[in-house]
């Protein structure tokens, strides 16, 4: 996206300075509506939408939670300025400020909040959900590995919003299962 | 008459008070455009110092200049500040200024409502700018989301300034739309019609139809919250039947086309300046056009893309995502149709040329960032990041500010009657458009790098320590330029020599005048016959100052012009403009007054400035009344004009048409409020209904029908030469009757402070009562008029304008006690 984002502005910029040539253009202004606004202002960008439209609808779609995965189901509560985060697998469990996942398995989360907007972002695993009073968003994500990532709330909170912070742990299966029992090594 | 006595005799008829008396009671657009930009410049510099503030506090890690509290006010008066009390107030100064003269007319349409509108703007400003220098400035961010900005989460007076200070700002937006809207549409020279107007006017009304359509939610959203703040209506309380997804609604319904609110207009001046620079016309004249019709239709479809991160269906993404990208078409058709004109032409690099090279880059980058976050898996990364700060202030500075920089110094000899004389200002580009790139350059990097917008302090690890402190320098160079280019254009203005008359060969009306513009504008008025008058006839200014055109006789101390039919610019109607008054100030401080009891909870002063708007707005039109019939008045040219009294569609009769579009789309705004509650927030349905009653549905309805027929009937009788008197009155009462059913609503709304449910059936009803209570004091009012003799089957220009308000209150109360008393019994 980068490179054709600086591929489009090159070509504008060159023909920016094209312009400030000595030798002009000849031709009717009908013949130049044609070429600078059929087919540079309407066609062109037409063209390149289009192309990107569909490729971002498509990485979208393959986003988007499925149904008929078994996924892990975690719920993730926001207050201002902690996370809670709480387990079905393990109803008793509640860790606050750190999300325990495993890895190599879809995870739901199910973002809810106890008092203004905030948002989940741990940038590594996916992109930002909000946490919207009285609805429940919920947000796909995998982790490849295990490891520590780093998240954040996304969506300014008021005075706390600096440091609101919190931390995913993905656990391989067997750190998992000892998480869920509560016993974590 | 020689020239110059025609020139004293209409300076004296047009001239304000001198010395500083005259702004508190000018109605003339020259002066009230100059103080539109001036004013906006201040806050222009307000902001920018801001801006400084901020890039002080994020240049080095854990700094420790500012903690977030005093943070948080700083960057929300930023955007506030730049968005709302510099970016719309230059376009509606600048066409303020511009737009008579461009369109070879006198003066606007409404003159007392510039001035209005004016005065609300600067005491609404005003107001935020005290709130923050007693540090208790809003703190919410600028769009100001609930629950953060409810009264639970912002105690304290401080979300109140925003939303009181800006919906009175906001006045003044919706009333200088109405005043370009009717005067491009109606106060024309002769011969202009609508294919001729020079591009700048087309581009100003889409702007000014956008405002009438595009703030109208965001005021709604401002009466709502505040409406919740200060008497607990729960309608973005998630636990009590409201949500806050409706504030982010409302606010992007408004946010987006903003943007574009804020563009068109400086497009506008790149479609205007381009082309003289380039010694050639504009190509594709007719496709601009389109190209900013569409966008301004597309700009609707939008907004939602401003909330990809909210949960919102991933269809809905889908459709969003398209409309986003689609919007980028009819850009790049006035994009590339520049560049064509550049090529058509022989671009010559003059300074205003200078900032439209710098809006290209600028704009073109902020473009290209702009269709990267509509790609929606990119946004959900990038959203809230200091990349989509860098993104929109790339769209801003580059599609506002350079092309206004180009703009003054375009117009700067037409303002001062100079020409530049130090060289200050291509040094001031270069470092401008320098620090520009620099600053904000590294934002896009920062933000890829994680950075959220809106901390107030990161730490080194983070490793946004350098690339922090290469924005702040930048921004820095950044304001050393724009400083420069202030002190430019004072040097300019006080120091430079005399320039002959229009230095730019340019080829629209505004160049065929002495400069400084005089306060009459037109000695008398052009007939246009093309849209480059001055390229056709390079003498017009020296004709027309000779009082060749059209009302080049001044008359018996009358501030005259005409006005046209909006297609053909065929003269149509003869039109007195009201003297200089301080009525407007007047009015604006009453209004003011109004506001800031219900700022400070004086609740008890509401009602007492309320009375206050209602005798001033008396007053206002009482003293357009004629006791006798006018004859058909000469305007030169064998040409004779029947006078606004006396035709059916009067410029009031405009004005309210526009007004009442501003009006509808608040009211369906509303609707669409009530319909997103019912159906999409949690805590529905409310654990009471209304109790529905048919008789008072069935009263209310026929007040709501009668109303209308019988001014339907008094117009009737009134150009038959029978009294209208009696129809009036009935009609009258029907929309009394109507306010009624309208406020038992209001008293039987089921606990309006428990549920979404009950505190909207309580907004519907106050907007169903407050209407027919303005229905009925102009039924009244005609009726006095009647009764004193100031109509007649000629002079009956206040009959259309009476009925327009009572269909409008007949139609939206109607639907008010349907879908009031329906709910009720649905449930």
């Amino acid at each position: 996206m980068l490179a054709g984002a600086a591929a489009i502005f090159g070509l504008v910029m060159i023909l920016l300075g094209l312009s400030f040539r000595n030798r002009r253009s000849s031709g009717e202004e009908a013949g130049q509506i044609r070429v600078w606004i059929l087919g540079l202002g309407l066609g062109f960008p037409a063209l390149v939408l289009g192309a990107l439209l569909a490729y971002g609808l498509v990485i979208g779609e393959r986003l988007v939670p499925r149904q008929g995965v078994e996924a892990v189901q975690v719920s993730a509560q926001a207050r201002r300025w902690e996370w809670r985060f709480t387990y079905a697998d393990a109803p008793a469990l509640e860790t606050t400020g750190v999300l325990h996942i495993p890895a190599g398995r879809p995870v739901d989360i199910a973002i809810t909040t106890a008092d203004v907007i905030h948002s989940f972002w741990v940038p590594r695993l996916a992109g930002k959900l909000d946490a919207i009073p009285g609805h429940t968003n919920t947000l796909r994500l995998e982790a490849d590995a295990p490891g520590t990532y780093q998240g954040v709330s996304a969506e300014f909170s008021g005075a706390g919003y600096d440091g609101f912070a919190f931390e995913v742990v993905v656990h391989d299966n067997s750190g998992w299962a000892a998480f869920l029992r509560g016993q974590p090594e | 008459m020689r020239a110059l006595e025609r020139h004293r005799k209409l300076s004296a008829i047009w001239a304000s008070e001198t010395g500083f008396r005259g702004w508190f009671s000018t109605v003339n657009h020259n002066d009230l455009g100059r103080m539109f930009l001036f004013t906006a410049f201040l806050f222009f510099i307000i902001g920018g110092l801001l801006a400084m503030l901020i890039r002080v506090q994020l240049a080095t890690p854990h700094s420790a200049f500012a903690g977030p509290e005093i943070y948080n006010q700083i960057f929300t008066m930023h955007g506030t500040v730049m968005m709302f009390l510099f970016a719309i107030p230059t376009f509606e100064g600048l066409a303020i200024y511009l737009l008579p003269k461009l369109l070879g007319t006198r003066d606007l349409a409404f003159p007392r409502l510039t001035a209005y509108g004016f005065w609300c703007y600067a005491f609404g400003g005003t107001m935020l700018i005290v709130a923050m220098v007693f540090g208790i400035a809003p703190d919410g961010g600028w769009f100001m989301y609930p629950p953060l900005s409810s009264a639970i989460h912002s105690p304290g007076i401080n979300a109140d300034f925003w939303l009181i200070g800006i919906t009175f700002v906001e006045i003044s937006a919706i009333a200088a739309a109405v005043e370009i809207t009717v005067s491009v549409l109606k106060y024309r020279a002769p011969g202009m019609s609508l294919e001729k107007m020079p591009i700048f006017a087309w581009y100003a009304l889409v702007t000014a139809l956008m405002i009438l359509t595009g703030f109208p939610p965001l005021i709604l959203g401002s009466v709502l919250l505040e409406l919740e703040r200060a008497f607990g209506l729960p309608f973005f309380q998630a636990d009590l039947g409201g949500d806050s997804l409706l504030w982010q609604h409302l606010f992007w319904l408004f946010g987006h086309p903003e943007v574009y609110i804020i563009f068109l207009p400086a497009a506008g001046v790149i479609s205007t300046v381009l082309p003289v620079m380039c010694r050639t016309t504009l190509l594709g004249y007719g496709w601009i056009v389109s190209a900013a019709l569409a966008l301004a239709f597309l700009s609707f479809g939008l907004w939602v893309h401003h909330m990809f991160t909210t949960g919102i269906p991933h269809l809905g993404l889908a459709f969003f995502s398209a409309a986003s990208t689609l919007v980028a078409v009819p850009t790049g058709v006035q994009i590339f149709a520049w560049i064509g004109t550049m090529w058509k032409g022989r671009p010559e690099l003059h300074l205003p040329m200078l900032h439209i090279l710098g809006f290209f880059v600028t704009f073109v980058i902020g473009g290209l960032t702009g269709v990267m976050v509509a790609v929606v898996p990119f946004d959900w990364q990038a959203h809230d990041t200091a990349f989509i700060t860098a993104h929109l202030h790339y769209v801003l500075f580059g599609g506002f500010v350079f092309p206004i920089f180009a703009g003054i110094y375009y117009w700067l000899p037409h303002f001062t009657g100079r020409r530049q004389f130090f060289r200050l200002g291509e040094l001031a580009f270069a470092l401008v458009f320098s620090g520009f790139h620099i600053t904000f350059l590294a934002m896009h990097w920062a933000g890829l790098l994680g950075q959220r917008r809106r901390i107030s302090a990161y730490a080194p690890e983070d490793g946004w320590t350098t690339i922090n402190l290469i924005s702040s320098v930048g921004s820095f160079i950044l304001a050393i330029g724009i400083a420069m280019i202030l002190i430019d254009v004072l040097l300019h203005v006080f120091t430079a020599r005399r320039s002959r008359r229009n230095p730019w060969n340019a080829s629209t009306l505004e160049w065929a005048m002495i400069t400084p513009a005089p306060a009459y504008t037109f000695a008398s008025l052009p007939q246009v016959s093309s849209r480059d008058p001055l390229a056709r006839e390079p003498e017009l200014a020296t004709t027309l100052a000779r009082g060749e055109g059209f009302l080049g006789t001044p008359r018996d101390g009358l501030r005259e012009t005409l006005a046209v039919d909006s297609a053909s610019g065929r003269p149509e109607m003869h039109v007195l403009y009201p003297a200089n008054t301080r009525l407007p100030i007047i009015m604006s401080a009453v209004t003011g007054l109004f506001f800031l009891s219900l700022l400070l909870k004086f609740y008890w002063i509401v009602p007492l400035a309320l009375a206050g708007v209602i005798v001033l707005a008396w007053k206002w039109v009482r003293s357009l009344g004629l006791r006798d019939d006018p004859a058909m008045q000469p305007v030169g040219h064998d040409l004779n004009l029947p006078s606004s009294a006396t035709v059916e569609r009067a410029p009031g009769w405009w004005g309210s048409v526009f007004l009442l579009t501003a009006n509808g789309t608040f009211f369906a705004a509303l609707l669409f409020g009530f319909a997103f509650l019912w159906t999409v927030a949690p805590g529905w349905p409310p654990p009471v209904w209304f109790t529905p009653s048919v008789a008072e549905l069935a009263l209310g309805v026929a007040g709501a029908v009668i109303a209308p027929l019988a001014m339907r009937r008094a117009i009737r009788r009134n150009r038959a030469g029978d009294a209208p008197l009696f129809s009036v009155l009935i009609a009258l009462s029907g929309s009394a009757v109507l306010g009624i059913a309208c406020a038992a609503l209001m008293l039987r709304a089921p606990a309006p402070t428990e549920h979404a449910y009950g505190s909207t059936l309580l907004v519907l009803g106050g907007y169903g009562l407050f209407h027919a209570i303005i229905a009925a004091l102009m039924g009244g009012f005609l009726a006095r008029q009647i009764r004193c003799g100031y109509t007649s089957a000629k002079r009956r220009a206040a009959f259309p304008i009476v009925a327009l308000w009572v269909k409008y209150t007949s139609i939206t109360g109607a639907i008010i006690l349907l879908a009031a008393h329906l709910s009720g019994m649905l449930s």
